[in-house]
């Protein structure tokens, strides 16, 4: 396991080190009307949203799923609250507007563990479906306008400050809330189980079903909140653009932090770490001066560099030694 | 067997290490044409490792491969075909949605304008398969055929070129009797026309009915050459399994056969599923050991998933103690005290990579829920218990159970079972491919938790098991259970069953 | 033989289904909308979708081999981003043609490269392709570039007449030759049938002897090149070069092979039956646009239900097909 996650650490940190060169007070905190402010903390703010939507995303691979839907299910979750909203500046008209949001994102994961668990399709496609038509339903409920909101207490979920920006707060509260929950009750050990041999698992009396159906539940909740987060950070709306392509910056977190799509084993921790070095990347490339688009690039190279030093085979073409094929 | 002509296959001093096991350590291995030479040993013996190395597929640290007398080092099992080295694997190793033809000709199929010409195709695969006497349209979709069929479109496969040596490895497990008859028509006009076959099989009638020579290893090294005549049975086993004889004579004595007269457990009225099992009826007592015996396709399985719950029944019931059980799934045959070991280890049984630790307990986990978890001290006392009790191989709980050996792989999927102290212990070909030490502890297991009081039915393919481990022998054909036996009763007996004739064809379907 | 008459149509099944959705979504326009069933609006779909078609070509391949590909939306911007980028800088038009069509080729060999020799999943390495084409198109130009070239404008303008006065553009006779070209590789060569063989059983295909390793990175190869000629028929189509361009494009892909019968497990499914499905979107763009009145989202929620459908009976399928594998055995 600790090997496993050695590479990510270490790029990682090389990562913090060149901002570290490029912005020396890159590490640099400094509190604010009892605000904490600094570099560090605006990758983290920055990073909430990926990360909330990588947790949920780590378990459904580890079932052997993928989910491709969350972006669209996390646009839909922005348009219904935004939409609810509307002009209201009530604290309760906020608070139903996401309530309602997040049910609905709960209907939408049970409708791809639905297509999943109960129809028995690919995960890939079964979520390409409502990846597809989502948008679509999003841009339904805004009639394709962009919503703007002027209400104080949903602007907190994204952009409020308890001495850490909330949206930090909330990722990690989750983080901590489903590592607590997988180690210390069986969850996690049945999912790895239900991931690395489905019916193996279901002959063995597991609930394969619910536990595939719970966990794109969990996925798609998840994915709501981090809509909610998006669309209060900027008060608006905006059916084409919330979420867009979170899902691929999602999967790549999991990926990095060492979970294999094929599922089975995972790692929470590695999906905080993939999604910190993502975020960084992102970060390092637009302080380096260089073009906020061009960090596509970079993602690729690390995506790919990770997952070649990931990959036993790559390791062993790379030491010349011979491997065993089986 | 005179052996003036040359070995066409000759291995000399072949070793070859995988990390943390030595596989095959300086062996010898002749292949002469026109004879088949039967590999035998027990499981991680290194037979398919040496056949591996044979067709390309391992390259060996040192020692060299010879073919008709030319030293040869192939890297891919392409290159060991084009040098007249074919295989036909276990399972059958065939692109299932392609057609027959393609099967047999993909990659050497005749070519006009630069494409393929198909109908030449066709034809050069119907001669190839009326040379084995095997009459189908090569135009058909291989997935339409049963797999009998599919393995016989293998070997037209490995014969369609110039083929000098046919590597069998183990293709007779999942064939009945009547198709292995047919494969062995097969194997000896091949041999006849001087093909040199290497087989590979578990079942010593079939190496005694076909072979003309074997080559016998243990544990990665060669202990001997033999013509099969010179060999008896009980020679051959001493040398696969390295243990003296009495050992083995014990381990049968072991077993007594009693009739056992308490109340009935599990009883099954017309259960039944279509295109599976048949209706049947069957009473299974506490304490007894039922054996179902039968060839394979012959119901065995299927009736075992309906006691279990793996497949849903459409007729008759199910009565646990009395009290009719609607089996909604394994869980609530689970619930009821009933576990079910498939023969399918790798793909129905175990969780290949998680720990035996987490394999023990699984079963028992997912009864509880994930939210009630087995503590850390019930589990560890559990798996120390049961890594003792059947001599579980690494001792070490946190050890993936891929890496463990098949034998001992049976044993951590047993030992979930055991866990939840099962009334009622379906064991499906728990002998099958594992090595006969193991054989033989899983066999007193069996005895000893019958006399405790646990209820088992123990399917096998080697009657000879059945008839020495059961109290009462179920025999199965087509689909339909066709009698109840003693314990008493010889394998003659059963076999007179199991031959006798077939049922009406629409009542199978 | 008798066997052979009654399996095909079973194979064929999702082909056909897809050919009667689209005869009936265009009979349903033909009969809602006066001049939907003339010939320009076939024309016009083939004209409107010559891009898609190409890539859902070379997606075939990948699909059917087992595969995915992500990579082609973003190899196509960054194909109309050389073309436009190329052409400004004063190269000429083959050299322009030949370089785009070897910078996707290389993209794709590079990604079947890592993803057979390194074991790491296509859909990883195609994701990762897919972020860096889109990122190198912003290296170029953080602007769209429009193309002035005017061999390139006269190309993209020409029009062929066909009997009846309909109307179709180059871009058309590219993409059907594509199609003809996928044909025949698919079914009459060794290449071909090894990638249905791959798609269908791997590790079978290799003990076969077969040479899935050059099979596997073929098709991405060829999967590049299609999504590189798709750049170019776009060039023509937007005679612009955009980072932008073709955004969420490898989706319509994906769809198109699916809803044309095409298993996404690999093995199974037909070229034509990829065009089937660009024409049905294709048609339910122009229903909708005939409609006027119905937001363009409708496409998405339309799209999304027909991949439902298609992969529910595909699903229905396989289950069929296994229950009586399960009785024959």
């Amino acid at each position: 396991m600790k090997n496993r996650l050695l590479w990510p650490i270490l790029a990682l940190i090389a990562l913090l080190l060149l901002n570290l060169v490029v912005t020396p007070s890159f590490f640099a905190l400094r509190i604010q009307d009892g605000h904490l402010y600094g570099g560090l903390v605006d990758v983290l703010k920055n990073g909430a949203p990926t990360l909330l939507i990588a947790i949920g995303m780590t378990l459904v691979i580890a079932t052997r799923g993928i989910d491709l839907s969350v972006g669209a299910v996390a646009a839909i979750a922005a348009a219904v609250t935004c939409v609810h909203i509307g002009t209201s500046p009530d604290v309760g008209t906020a608070l139903a507007g996401m309530a309602i949001a997040l049910v609905l994102c709960a209907v939408l994961g049970l409708w791809n563990g639905f297509l999943v668990a109960g129809l028995g399709i690919q995960p890939i496609i079964a979520t390409l479906v409502l990846m597809t038509a989502g948008r679509g339903i999003a841009m339904l409920v805004t009639e394709g306008q962009i919503i703007t909101v002027n209400n104080d207490a949903y602007r907190q979920v994204g952009a409020g400050f308890v001495v850490l920006p909330v949206s930090i707060l909330i990722s990690l509260a989750v983080l901590g809330l489903v590592a607590l929950t997988t180690r210390k009750t069986a969850l996690g050990m049945l999912i790895e189980a239900v991931g690395v041999n489905p019916e193996a698992s279901r002959l063995a009396g597991v609930r394969s079903r619910t536990i595939i159906w719970t966990v794109y539940v969990f996925a798609a909740v998840c994915a709501g909140i981090a809509g909610l987060m998006i669309s209060s950070n900027v008060s608006a709306a905006d059916a084409n653009s919330n979420g867009l392509w979170i899902e691929m910056d999602a999967i790549l977190a999991v990926v990095i932090g060492g979970t294999s799509l094929a599922g089975g084993r995972y790692s929470l921790t590695g999906t905080l770490l993939g999604s910190l070095i993502i975020q960084t990347l992102t970060t390092t490339v637009y302080t380096i001066g260089v073009a906020a688009e061009v960090t596509l690039v970079f993602k690729a190279v690390v995506v790919i560099t990770v997952c070649l030093i990931q990959s036993p085979k790559a390791r062993a073409a790379l030491s010349f030694r011979k491997v065993a094929v089986s | 067997m005179t052996e003036s002509p040359p070995p066409v296959v000759e291995m000399r001093g072949i070793s070859l290490a995988f990390p943390g096991v030595k596989a095959l350590q300086d062996v010898d291995f002749r292949l002469f044409p026109g004879e088949v030479h039967a590999l035998m040993g027990e499981n991680g013996a290194g037979k398919s490792t040496l056949i591996k190395t044979l067709t390309g597929v391992h390259t060996p640290d040192s020692g060299s491969v010879l073919l008709a007398g030319e030293s040869v080092a192939f890297s891919s099992p392409g290159q060991a075909q084009q040098a007249g080295i074919s295989t036909v694997y276990q399972e059958v190793n065939l692109c299932a949605n392609l057609t027959v033809a393609e099967n047999i000709l993909l990659g050497r199929e005749p070519r006009k304008f630069g494409g393929i010409d198909f109908p030449a195709m066709r034809k050069r695969a119907a001669e190839v398969l009326a040379r084995i006497g095997v009459h189908i349209d090569p135009a058909s979709v291989l997935e339409t055929h049963p797999i009998a069929v599919q393995q016989l479109v293998a070997i037209a496969r490995a014969i369609a070129v110039d083929c000098r040596v046919l590597v069998l490895d183990e293709p007779t497990s999942s064939l009945d009797a009547g198709e292995v008859a047919e494969l062995f028509r097969i194997m000896r006009v091949l041999r006849d026309e001087g093909v040199a076959i290497l087989f590979v099989s578990h079942f010593l009638d079939q190496i005694y009915e076909i072979s003309d020579r074997m080559t016998v290893l243990r544990n990665g090294t060669l202990v001997g050459e033999h013509l099969t005549s010179e060999l008896e049975r009980r020679e051959l086993i001493s040398k696969m399994i390295g243990r003296e004889l009495g050992t083995l004579e014990a381990i049968e004595d072991a077993s007594e056969r009693h009739s056992v007269s308490g109340p009935v457990l599990v009883r099954a009225e017309g259960l039944g599923r279509r295109g599976a099992i048949a209706p049947f009826d069957l009473d299974i007592r506490a304490g007894e050991v039922v054996g179902l015996a039968g060839l394979l396709g012959s119901g065995r399985t299927e009736l075992a998933r309906l006691l279990f719950g793996a497949d849903r029944a459409d007729s008759g019931k199910l009565i646990v103690d009395g009290t009719p059980l609607h089996l909604r799934g394994p869980r609530s045959a689970i619930a009821a005290g009933i576990a079910f070991c498939s023969e399918d280890r790798k793909g129905e049984g175990l969780v290949a990579d998680l720990s035996i630790r987490d394999n023990l307990v699984l079963a028992m986990q997912a009864a509880r829920g994930w939210s009630r978890p087995v503590s850390r001290k019930v589990k560890d006392s559990l798996v120390e218990k049961y890594l003792a009790a059947l001599d579980i191989r690494p001792a070490n709980p946190d050890a993936l159970v891929r890496t463990l050996s098949g034998g001992n792989q049976q044993k951590v999927l047993l030992a979930r079972w055991l866990v939840t102290e099962p009334r009622l212990l379906i064991l499906d070909e728990p002998t099958r491919g594992i090595d006969i030490g193991a054989k033989a502890q899983i066999q007193q297991l069996v005895t000893t938790l019958a006399a405790e009081g646990t209820a088992v039915l123990f399917i096998s393919a080697e009657l000879e098991e059945v008839v020495r481990i059961a109290d009462r022998i179920v025999v199965l054909r087509d689909r339909h259970k066709i009698a109840e036996l003693d314990g008493g009763s010889t394998i003659d007996q059963v076999v007179e069953l199991i031959a006798g004739e077939p049922v009406p064809e629409e009542v199978a379907s | 033989m008798t066997a052979l008459t009654t399996r095909l149509p079973a194979r064929f099944l999702p082909v056909l289904a897809t050919v009667v959705l689209f005869v009936l979504t265009f009979g349903a326009g033909s009969i809602r909308y006066d001049g939907f069933a003339s010939g320009q609006v076939i024309a016009n779909l083939f004209i409107d979708n010559a891009f898609l078609i190409v890539l859902a070509a070379g997606m075939t391949f990948v699909i059917l081999s087992g595969g995915i590909d992500l990579s082609v939306g973003s190899v196509v911007a960054l194909s109309t981003m050389v073309t436009a980028a190329g052409l400004r800088a004063g190269w000429p038009v083959p050299l322009v043609i030949i370089a785009v069509l070897l910078i996707g080729s290389t993209l794709g060999l590079v990604m079947g490269v890592v993803i057979h020799k390194f074991d790491i999943q296509p859909f990883i390495v195609t994701l990762a392709g897919m972020f860096l084409a889109r990122g190198l198109c912003f290296l170029i130009s953080v602007e769209s570039v429009s193309i002035k070239d005017t061999t390139f404008r006269d190309v993209a303008t020409a029009v062929i007449e066909l009997p009846g006065g309909v109307t179709i553009t180059y871009n058309v006779v590219i993409a059907l030759v594509v199609v003809l070209v996928a044909l025949y590789v698919l079914h009459r060569t060794r290449f071909g049938r090894t990638v249905y063989a791959v798609g269908g059983n791997e590790q079978s295909a290799l003990l076969m002897g077969l040479p899935t390793a050059r099979t596997k990175v073929g098709v991405y190869v060829i999967s590049g090149f299609c999504s590189a000629l798709g750049g170019l028929l776009f060039s023509l189509y937007m005679l612009s070069g955009y980072g932008l361009h073709a955004v969420g494009m490898e989706l319509d892909a994906i769809a198109a092979v699916v809803i044309g019968g095409t298993l996404l497990a690999g093995g199974l499914g037909y070229v034509l039956g990829s065009l089937a499905g660009v024409l049905v979107l294709g048609t339910i763009q122009t229903l909708i646009s005939f409609q006027g009145t119905l937001s363009s989202w409708w496409t998405k929620i339309v799209i999304g239900a027909l991949l439902l459908v298609f992969i529910a009976v595909q699903r229905g399928m396989i289950r069929g097909r296994r229950r009586q594998g399960a009785i024959a055995s």
